[in-house]
């Protein structure tokens, strides 16, 4: 294991969870490349082959735009969640890209104080190292196909 | 039979214990669910091989659907004949036969118990009396009907027709998108915390959906300013409605000064590639959303097609099942298309994942007030389709054919 690559790639998944859990939406788009890539899916629908994403975007500009849509246009019940994100492992493509899968759950916390289960699932990414390190390809795959009331924020 | 007062003022009031009442949710089951309804199943494209099956349900009933051997397709409830237990415990797949984990009983493709373990039992001991008749417990089977790849089923016998149920125009519609063989892209669940009813009011009420999904009404996709119009079948039941590709560039929603309107004029989006739509049935239509009666939506979102499934959990919980697909014969721009567009719709939908919260709200809402009512009066008291949508007729429809099935005069 390279000690300082899997630190590197842990860094970047923590500052992803830090970014969204503290409601700093507008620094989401930052943490992929120009063109990366970001898509929901689940594992139902990975096992069977089909192509269909949850939430799909291809490209900081979209990225931007569903945090401009959540910000301006989209209505939902105030709510938080609270990532937890483990079990990182980390290989090494090129000198300059790294694979990872992880391990994550996500707690939502509504308004009222009800905190729920809301999503658990493996991310799975292809990371760019440098100038900065950050995601070339984000693959979330939920490990249940139901989303309870709506999915606003991404996961 | 349900004694219940409906509010004096008729077709223009719901009132809110319709969501509420244990009792009433029990009844609709038997006389909605299991009566003579047309429910969804599930698309002809999961079932593409001979002896292949998924399982669903109709109502709160699990049901297994299979392609049998020579290609036909069955429907049958999900319950062991013995013991009642699942018969069917995976979601999908294909079968020889389906045997019952608990007694090995099994099934053919048709639903038909064709073996008991141990019948005769062993040795000239135990097993079923001669005269012993299991099949008196059969689970129950469904009539099936396939309208261009989207499968059908009820458990009445005095169910008409699943073209005559639907009606000429609302046919015709549901034609115009089931055209030729599809390709399924896949599905998601979204757990809804309201009452079934409550979604298929918000399906059919035209009237809320540029007002509550901001995302049409900033990026002027659709508003009731644009062309468009809507049938409603002649008892009610379903409806279909349509927007044309039009941008519009009025302003009437800066006039009424609604939360909905664009007059920020800060907000645009910068990648517009989710939006740009083919004209693939060559009438111009942007948006088309069709419901059937109890629990089926069928939707055309720019090249987003998908069927919806409503499943009610109880009083206060529907599961939305819902399935995008495309055509078998889509070319790699079509697909990616399709699936970029999947980002208006489903529970992250830029333009349907308000929809959850509203009906949620709604249940939250009437908690104290089962004696008050919803007032669905836009439009008048009628129940006739049109090319205004600031109106409820297609809502109106909804609670006309509900009490007509529940026998409780307006």
């Amino acid at each position: 294991m390279e000690v300082r690559l899997q630190a590197v790639v842990e860094n970047l998944h923590a500052r992803y969870v830090h970014a969204l859990d503290a409601g700093r939406l507008e620094d989401w788009p930052q943490l992929f490349t120009e063109n990366g890539t970001y898509r929901v899916t689940t594992a139902e629908n990975e096992e069977r082959g089909l192509p269909l994403p949850v939430m799909y975007a291809e490209g900081r500009p979209m990225l931007r735009d569903r945090i401009a849509s959540l910000r301006h246009a989209n209505i939902y019940e105030p709510q938080r969640y609270r990532h937890v994100v483990s079990s990182t492992l980390v290989e090494r493509i090129d000198e300059g890209r790294a694979r990872s899968v992880a391990h994550f759950l996500v707690v939502r916390i509504m308004q009222d104080g009800d905190a729920l289960l809301f999503a658990s699932g493996r991310y799975v990414d292809r990371i760019a190292l440098s100038p900065q390190p950050r995601y070339e390809e984000r693959v979330v795959v939920c490990d249940s196909r139901r989303f309870d009331t709506l999915l606003a924020i991404p996961l | 039979m349900l004694q219940r007062a409906w509010p004096a003022e008729g077709a223009t009031r719901v009132p809110y214990w319709v969501y509420q009442d244990r009792d009433v949710y029990r009844e609709e089951l038997q006389r909605i669910w299991r009566g003579a309804t047309w429910s969804y199943l599930c698309l002809e494209a999961e079932l593409p091989e001979p002896r292949s099956f998924v399982t669903t349900f109709v109502g709160d009933m699990p049901v297994v659907v299979t392609r049998d051997a020579a290609g036909a397709l069955h429907a049958w409830e999900n319950r062991c004949a013995h013991r009642g237990a699942l018969i069917c415990m995976q979601a999908r797949g294909r079968a020889e036969r389906f045997a019952c984990i608990y007694h090995n009983w099994t099934y053919d493709h048709a639903g038909n118990l064709a073996s008991v373990a141990f019948r005769k039992g062993i040795a000239g001991k135990g097993g079923l009396p001669p005269d012993a008749r299991p099949e008196s417990q059969a689970p129950a089977k469904l009539r099936v009907s396939s309208l261009g790849g989207l499968v059908f089923g009820t458990l009445s016998e005095s169910t008409p027709s699943l073209e005559d149920y639907l009606g000429a125009d609302v046919l015709r519609r549901m034609q115009r998108v089931m055209k030729k063989p599809l390709k399924v892209l896949g599905s998601y669940t979204q757990v809804l915390p309201n009452n079934w009813k409550l979604y298929m009011d918000n399906v059919k009420d035209m009237y809320h959906a540029s007002l509550l999904h901001l995302f049409f009404t900033r990026f002027r996709i659709n508003r009731l300013t644009q062309k468009g119009g809507f049938f409603v079948s002649p008892d009610g039941a379903h409806h279909c409605t349509f927007t044309e590709m039009v941008e519009d560039a009025g302003d009437a929603y800066e006039k009424e000064g609604v939360r909905a309107s664009g007059s920020h004029g800060e907000f645009a989006l910068e990648n517009r590639e989710i939006l740009d739509q083919v004209d693939e049935f060559g009438d111009r239509v942007a948006i088309q959303i069709l419901s059937m009666f109890p629990g089926f939506v069928l939707h055309q979102i720019r090249n987003s097609l998908a069927a919806r499934q409503v499943v009610p959990k109880g009083i206060d919980r529907t599961e939305l099942h819902w399935t995008l697909f495309g055509y078998a014969d889509d070319d790699e721009a079509m697909t990616r298309r399709r699936l970029l567009q999947a980002n208006l719709v489903g529970p992250a939908g830029f333009i349907s994942m308000e929809d959850g919260a509203a009906t949620g709200f709604v249940q939250r809402g009437i908690a104290g007030s089962s004696g008050r009512a919803a007032v669905i009066e836009m439009g008048g008291s009628g129940v006739s389709g049109g090319d205004s949508r600031i109106t409820e007729s297609a809502v109106r429809g909804l609670w006309q054919a509900w009490r007509r099935y529940m026998e409780i005069p307006a």
